[in-house]
């Protein structure tokens, strides 16, 4: 674990894995809740995780760096099963890279239990992870100016749904009509960090 | 719509609503957003009797003509500029009672880039995660003002402040950023980092509100790799692929895949989003606190 400085009162906590940032962010989560935290964000992602809004980073860090953190436990959170139409416009061109058929990128993606590794790029944007390594696809080589939400799409190691219409560049397998973000519903944010996911096929098109 | 209301005559070029933000929810991706200079709009807030997280306006270089549709109490402040009420100039930098039906113009920026407009009861939009900011980056809040727009008002809660002048500080002719090193220093020569804190960089015209682009020499990284995705904070100098560094303002995204080459203390925001472009800009390393 390395802890790095960031600014006057954050600090930026690297480990080497994302399974160690997913227990790392898990531990700061229960200080937080039984108040030996005091932090005003912490923001998980791929390899690190940020606390931000500290009152004394330094001896946070030197704690942290002489610290064990517990693994988190495997079925932490609930798991949100979201209708999947695997019709997307990349599909094709996936199960290329995979080397399979479509049909069977649609079963494999499917058999899938997701987490949420982390959020970013839009308001309940998640990066899913899950799938084997041997699945990483590259990002496609021209964004597109648009895509709809409820686009479900695949980049590097991780599968996303778009909260809502953007522009990206992810590989487009399937659509799902689940509203992934509504700041009127609580918690506005269907998937937050952690939270596991499953895609049920429906009658594809 | 009641009588507590203002009318959009002028939007102008880019006009928001913007309060303290929304910070706390970075790790669902949500933006802080807020208003760039804090101090401008904790000052137009103060002079109307408003309480510090009343949304305020964020004007952008040109200004914005209103119409309240009853009597209120309005200050201006942050980039300087010319206020008028039906026509008649009035005070900059101090409350000015505006009657029901008036026009009050707030005239072009004779310096800096952002004027906020503090209106006695604050803008009473729709608050959105416990904020009324407009975030340009994820489209959180009302959308920037339109020409006819009708913003609700709330109820003042105090009288205005009796002053005669708030001092406030001039636009910056040149833009000083003192700033902690890394977290990612590291992914760059030594060469480059010299050149960072050395050289002279200036704002470039690209610059809104998610971040303070700047012109200048391209900072050549030690670690071509790519850098997973990591959490980045309020003033994160972020260096693209091209080498120009982005200070990250309130809109900023909440993560982001470049390395962060150092952060600016917070306090010298405020002026970053006052500095218009041209600015000659300097970074300063200085000791962590």
């Amino acid at each position: 674990m390395r802890v790095l400085p960031v600014g006057d009162d954050a600090l930026l906590v690297e480990v080497s894995s994302g399974e160690e940032a997913r227990a790392l962010h898990t531990e700061l989560l229960r200080r937080r809740a039984e108040g030996t935290l005091s932090v005003r964000e912490i923001v998980p992602a791929a390899r690190t995780v940020l606390l931000d809004g500290l009152t004394d980073p330094s001896r946070l860090a030197t704690e942290l760096t002489t610290s064990e953190v517990p693994p988190a436990p495997p079925h932490a959170r609930e798991t949100v099963e979201l209708p999947v139409r695997y019709d997307g416009p990349d599909l094709a061109d996936v199960a290329a890279h995979w080397g399979v058929s479509p049909e069977e990128v649609a079963r494999i993606h499917a058999d899938t239990e997701f987490s949420v590794a982390f959020c970013g790029f839009a308001p309940g944007f998640g990066y899913l992870t899950g799938l084997p390594q041997r699945y990483d696809v590259p990002r496609r080589a021209t964004p597109r100016t648009s895509v709809p939400a409820g686009a479900v799409a695949l980049a590097g190691p991780y599968t996303g749904v778009y909260p809502r219409s953007s522009p990206g560049g992810w590989q487009l397998i399937g659509s799902t009509d689940t509203v992934l973000w509504d700041h009127t519903r609580v918690p506005a944010a269907l998937l937050s960090p952690g939270t596991r996911v499953r895609f049920v096929p429906v009658g594809s098109s | 719509m009641s009588d507590h209301a203002l009318a959009v005559v002028r939007a102008g070029a880019l006009t928001t609503v913007q309060d303290l933000g929304r910070p706390g929810h970075a790790h669902l991706g949500v933006p802080r957003s807020g208003a760039l200079d804090t101090p401008a709009a904790a000052l137009v807030n103060r002079l109307v009797g408003n309480p510090p997280e009343a949304a305020v306006l964020e004007t952008t270089l040109n200004g914005c003509t209103l119409r309240p549709r009853s009597a209120v109490t309005v200050a201006v402040a942050g980039a300087p500029c010319r206020v008028t009420v039906d026509g008649r100039p009035v005070a900059w930098g101090a409350p000015v009672h505006v009657p029901a039906g008036a026009l009050l113009d707030v005239g072009a920026a004779l310096s800096g880039v952002r004027g906020y407009v503090g209106v006695s009861g604050g803008v009473a939009v729709e608050p959105v995660l416990g904020s009324r900011s407009t975030d340009l980056l994820s489209g959180l809040g009302p959308p920037p003002l339109t020409d006819g727009a009708v913003l609700p008002l709330g109820s003042p809660t105090r009288p205005h402040t009796r002053v005669d002048v708030a001092p406030q500080p001039a636009p910056p002719t040149e833009l000083v950023l003192r700033v902690t090193p890394g977290p990612r220093e590291d992914w760059f020569t030594a060469a480059a980092v010299r050149t960072f804190t050395s050289r002279m960089y200036r704002v470039s015209a690209a610059s809104n509100r998610i971040g303070l682009r700047t012109e200048g020499p391209a900072l050549e990284r030690a670690l071509t790799r790519e850098l997973p995705s990591e959490g980045v904070v309020l003033g994160a100098v972020q260096v693209p692929p091209d080498g120009r560094p982005v200070v990250f303002l309130a809109d900023h995204p909440t993560t982001g895949g470049y390395p962060v080459i150092a952060v600016v203390r917070t306090a010298d925001l405020p002026a970053a989003a006052q500095a218009v472009p041209g600015t000659p800009v300097r970074f300063v390393s200085v000791r962590r606190r």
